[in-house]
């Protein structure tokens, strides 16, 4: 379910820009529309700047520059208009532990502006599995736990945006099945999710697009499965029909790997290459006399392509980690 | 339009917090003015002579009833709003659609109420160690009500300016008590000499005291427009500090 291109924008960033008074500059000039009901996968190594454009659209951070409209109203001149659909599941723990995760969540509701709904609380503390500690204080829950209760919080107000800022890192297998269940869930419902994450197959697995930022600038953003496709190394696995000890010869040009066995030669290739180079692999290998019995393809990840690029992008200049520390500490 | 919503949230929030520590919230302030009456009332006072007609007794009360009442309107509202921004969790009221009008109500009036609750706590226990007559008690319910809201909104900023727990203790330590001391809690200034009595109307505690002891005894230090007049400048000046803090993000936002 893939947000057409002609879909409304429901998030539009322009010129956007962040200087903090450090002096350190977490975003350069980002353009970015976000359309209605697609989940956008934010990447990007730490420091680049993910959090700092969170928490910019969600009104936490002051822009330097720019604009950035939800919903076609502007966070700064509106944001009692955008703020009322933006739930925003933060990085961090933060969350007060003296009350209960009922009053918790009760709370959340009110100051977005909805009346009291037990009803629908209770709904999303039992998808969240916290219906059995909803009377228990925050404290006294486990660090997974208290992340269901910073989600919890979040979709108590029924957001149309919402932000996952790392909303899975270092959680137990079983919340991050539920997290992928509840954004199934609202992805149905038509809800517009930014995600970021440092587990890029979770990116992989669910978003529709994918924006990779790097040292404060956007540098793609493409549709996944364009951006795997045009993007994506191809591996070609060709097994044998009888095994061999070295790779022939007149094959060394193609870099081939032969598997333990000898059974089997993996051939890499990039879509991108004019000549991706299997015809005449297949036609050599057929006069070096080798008869093949099975082929497989398979594409590098999402994590490879994202690695790959960013490496180009980070150069030896300034190490981005330190500013980074600074820059994501929280308000 | 005003998130009413989230002002109730904030408030109910905030009370909420109050009750779960009521202990410390109300018992400690009532024992340390029941304390006060022991000492300065039965103790000593027996040998200070009547001031404006009353005795010294009943005299300390409405001083001590501001002097706990500022202390508590300044910790409650500060601490109300350092503890979200020392935790981290003041990121959620920073994303949502509240502005400073809903932030003051939720946040200001609870602790408003908190100490106004501890005000009225104190009147009822001093009538049980000294005699007192209100002589003006609509005046006084309304004095009492606008000083809690002042201090609160004084205490808010204070919370907000504060980036570790001392700072948080620092203002309430070294500016206030002082100045309650010195501001006629436990004496009328008239009993000063000359070069005191024009010092300490340089002291805004003392306009405040002064209206709020007019209200018991119909007896004031200074004139009550005037007394009236500063409370007014004081609150409004908090408000606009408030409502700047909201507008450009002073230590809430990076």
């Amino acid at each position: 379910m893939t947000a057409a291109a002609d879909t409304p924008a429901m998030i539009e960033i322009a010129g956007l820009n962040k200087t903090y008074d450090s002096g350190f500059v977490a975003l350069r000039n980002i353009d970015l529309t976000i359309r209605k009901g697609e989940i956008l996968a934010l990447l990007g190594p730490n420091g680049a700047g993910k959090t700092t454009l969170i928490s910019t659209i969600c009104g936490i951070t002051v822009p330097s520059g720019g604009r950035v409209l939800v919903g076609g109203h502007d966070i700064e001149t509106q944001p009692g208009k955008t703020r009322r659909i933006i739930g925003l599941v933060p990085q961090e723990i933060n969350i007060e532990p003296f009350q209960t995760v009922w009053n918790a969540v009760r709370f959340s509701r009110g100051l977005f502006g909805l009346p009291p709904d037990p009803a629908r609380i209770e709904e999303i503390l039992k998808t969240l599995s916290l219906w059995d500690k909803k009377d228990e204080v925050v404290k006294a829950l486990s660090g997974g736990m208290k992340r269901r209760v910073l989600i919890a919080k979040a979709l108590s107000h029924e957001p149309q945006v919402l932000f996952l800022d790392e909303p899975t890192a270092g959680v137990d297998v079983e919340l991050r099945k539920d997290m992928w269940r509840i954004v199934d869930a609202l992805r149905d419902e038509g809800v517009t999710m930014i995600l970021t994450t440092h587990y890029i197959e979770e990116a992989e697995a669910i978003a529709d697009r994918v924006a990779i930022i790097s040292k404060g600038r956007i540098l793609l953003v493409e549709d996944k499965d364009t951006l795997m496709q045009s993007m994506g190394k191809r591996s070609m696995s060709l097994e044998l029909a009888s095994p061999l000890e070295t790779v022939p010869q007149s094959l060394e040009a193609y870099g081939l790997e032969l598997s333990a066995n000898g059974l089997e030669v993996t051939y890499a290739f990039d879509t991108r290459a004019e000549r991706t180079g299997i015809a005449s692999l297949l036609r050599d290998m057929s006069e070096a006399g080798l008869s093949v019995r099975d082929i497989k393809t398979a594409q590098s990840s999402l994590e490879e392509i994202f690695v790959e690029l960013v490496e180009r992008d980070t150069g030896d200049d300034e190490s981005p980690e330190a500013p980074a520390m600074r820059a994501e500490e929280p308000a | 339009m005003i998130n009413m919503q989230a002002v109730r949230a904030i408030y109910a929030f905030e009370m909420a917090r109050a009750f779960r520590t009521a202990m410390q919230s109300l018992i400690s302030p009532v024992l340390s003015t029941s304390l006060y009456f022991v000492v300065f009332g039965a103790a000593i006072g027996g040998s200070i002579e009547r001031i404006d007609g009353v005795s010294y007794g009943s005299f300390i009360v409405p001083g001590l009833i501001m002097l706990t009442v500022m202390t508590q309107s300044i910790s409650n509202a500060s601490f109300a709003i350092h503890f979200p921004k020392f935790l981290g969790s003041i990121y959620e009221l920073l994303s949502a659609p509240v502005g400073v009008t809903e932030v003051v109500l939720g946040y200001v009036g609870a602790a408003a109420t908190k100490s106004l609750i501890i005000g009225l706590i104190i009147l009822a226990t001093s009538t049980l160690f000294v005699p007192l007559e209100v002589a003006h008690p609509v005046a006084m319910a309304v004095l009492l009500v606008i000083i809690c809201f002042a201090f609160s909104l004084f205490g808010f900023i204070i919370g907000i300016w504060a980036q570790n727990f001392e700072q948080l203790q620092i203002v309430p330590l070294l500016i206030i008590t002082p100045l309650v001391f010195l501001g006629g809690s436990f004496y009328s200034i008239s009993m000063l000499p000359p070069v005191w009595q024009a010092v300490s109307l340089f002291n805004p505690v003392v306009y405040l005291i002064s209206a709020f002891r007019w209200s018991f005894f119909g007896a004031a230090d200074v004139p009550i427009g005037l007394s009236v007049a500063a409370i007014a400048a004081f609150t409004a000046l908090c408000i606009a500090a408030i409502w700047w803090i909201f507008k450009t993000g002073w230590r809430l936002k990076t």
